[in-house]
């Protein structure tokens, strides 16, 4: 049951998306998400969904890959969608019962559902083209500027390496403690929550020691391969900026500049 | 220059437990371990091997006495990152000594830690990974590797430090037969072919075979050492101290006492074979 969690559910490629220096594509999407909040009418929709389509197409990432990942947001999707619909007063088009549904409401509505429908499919392509390891790599350079103001960035990257690392190891270790606990009688899959709660008390305490054993064997191994912290550590792959990376940074905020544009002067 | 590699002089490890008893890993340990030796320290359970280990790489510090890495004092601090460098260590978990979600990038942690030039490091990875063959998987995640590929990842790991001296904390301890043969041949070639000083810490005596040199360990003291044929001829003192010897040896060793003539130290099987 454990083995279906995919984690930043990287999508391998050599596209010219996934060939895209970690770093701009980390901030691409940034502007891409803060753009999405000033788009109030349909037009500059179809940028939003011009770009993103474009970009997919270049990506070679089947829809049907970025489509799944929405799956478990539907949920949320739709109650937006009504919460948005039933509560924004305007123009009454019909009531059912004390429910009213508004013009407004509506295109509110619709708004929001879609805001979060391109926030999903912008962020998941964003994982599924970059390797966990270029992903952190791209956000310890970016944050390296805060580093004076006491922001440790290298620790930041190194704990999400690590994380990413032992994720793997420590669900096969779940899986091993719970056949170990099931051999012996132990129940995880009947009554209720309050009791699947308490049943998995057997399963943690085992897993949180052996998480801390294995914590401290890693400490004493990076200590002896000389780790002590970001200073003075170089990289074996330096990341450098191309003209395909000026060009990608320099069409998105192409895009952004439009839509202010549409919600200032339109 | 002189020709020792590590230097253990009169060194005393004690520590405090939960109960704040006073407890005495290593007693009074001295020796000397010289350039391009394979030693291998055998001892059972508790019997301060890997303590000992752990004090040549300076993750442990001496309650009395000194070590020298190559003539570096393990307790100057200034020198510690060489002395890491110079004597690297490879531990018995596998899965607890790899950092990164990628093959190369674990094996170029070591060499980015020291601050070495990209293109150095490129270089020593390729090197240290073409030296453990694993160079077919240098792109794959380690989660996926058998405990032997894992294994050696971590040896080419300390490779591409560039280390004079690789210390092995029972490096078999946790893999399978296969496994342990695929780390075995490793270190020996690292030994003989890159000539690199090996002490490798163990349990099983057909690893000790081979070595240059043995050294027995018991509550904290060195018990026996000698080359393997000293050591293992030795069968009532090796059985005094609960380790096995090689099932040759035994063998040799129960003819013997049944009044067969026949040498005592004997290690192998064609050794034996050819006495046949």
């Amino acid at each position: 049951m454990l083995k279906n969690i995919t984690i930043g559910q990287y999508f391998p490629g050599n596209t010219i998306i996934h060939k895209l220096d970690p770093r701009i594509k980390i901030l691409i999407t940034l502007i891409f998400i803060i753009a999405l909040f000033f788009v109030d009418s349909f037009t500059p929709y179809l940028f939003v969904i011009a770009f993103i389509f474009i970009s997919i197409v270049l990506s070679k990432v089947p829809l049907k890959y970025i489509l799944k990942g929405l799956k478990p947001l539907f949920i949320i999707i739709l109650i937006t969608f009504f919460i948005n619909a039933i509560l924004t007063p305007g123009k009454l088009i019909f009531n059912i019962g004390p429910i009213s549904i508004t013009e407004e409401g509506l295109r509110q509505a619709t708004f929001m559902a879609l805001r979060l429908v391109f926030l999903v499919v912008g962020t998941s392509l964003l994982t599924l083209t970059t390797s966990p390891i270029a992903l952190t790599d791209g956000i310890e350079k970016l944050l390296n500027p805060f580093r004076k103001v006491g922001l440790p960035a290298h620790e930041l990257a190194m704990m999400m390496t690590i994380a990413l690392r032992f994720i793997p190891t420590l669900l096969e270790e779940t899986d091993k403690i719970m056949k170990a606990q099931m051999a012996r009688g132990a129940d995880f899959e009947s009554g209720n929550i309050m009791n699947r709660a308490k049943s998995l008390v057997p399963l943690l305490v085992p897993l949180f020691i052996s998480a801390f054993r294995r914590a401290d064997e890693l400490a004493m191994a990076m200590e002896a391969r000389c780790y002590r912290g970001g200073d003075n550590r170089t990289r074996m792959k330096v990341l450098s900026l191309e003209k395909r990376d000026y060009l990608s940074l320099g069409i998105s905020l192409l895009m952004f500049a439009i839509i202010i544009f549409f919600r200032y002067f339109i | 220059m002189n020709n020792v590699m590590i230097k253990i002089d009169n060194l005393t490890y004690e520590y405090t437990n939960n109960e704040n008893q006073t407890n005495i890993a290593l007693d009074n340990v001295s020796l000397e371990i010289e350039k391009g030796e394979f030693v291998v320290v055998l001892g059972h359970n508790g019997s301060g091997k890997s303590t000992l280990a752990k004090h040549i790489n300076a993750l442990l510090l001496p309650s009395k006495g000194h070590i020298y890495v190559n003539g570096m004092d393990t307790q100057s601090e200034d020198k510690l990152w060489d002395i890491r460098q110079t004597a690297g260590m490879v531990f018995q978990n596998p899965d607890n000594q790899l950092v990164a979600t990628i093959v190369e990038e674990d094996v170029a942690f070591g060499p980015e830690n020291q601050g070495i030039e990209p293109k150095e490091i490129r270089k020593r990875v390729d090197r240290a990974l073409e030296i453990v063959e694993m160079t077919k998987y240098k792109e794959h995640a380690p989660h996926l590797l058998s405990g032997g590929q894992k294994q050696r990842i971590a040896i080419a790991g300390v490779l591409a430090m560039n280390p004079e001296c690789v210390i092995f904390d029972e490096p078999t301890a946790m893999l399978d037969p296969s496994g342990r043969i695929e780390v075995m041949n490793t270190i020996k070639k690292l030994n003989k072919e890159e000539g690199k000083t090996i002490v490798h810490i163990t349990h099983y005596m057909d690893e000790a075979v081979d070595a240059d040199r043995i050294i027995v360990m018991e509550e904290g003291k060195i018990v026996l050492q000698g080359s393997p044929k000293e050591v293992f001829s030795q069968v009532e003192k090796m059985k005094e101290y609960g380790l096995d010897i090689p099932q040759v040896t035994e063998l040799s060793y129960k003819l013997r006492n049944e009044g067969i003539e026949i040498p005592s130290d004997i290690l192998t099987v064609e050794e034996m074979v050819r006495l046949i």
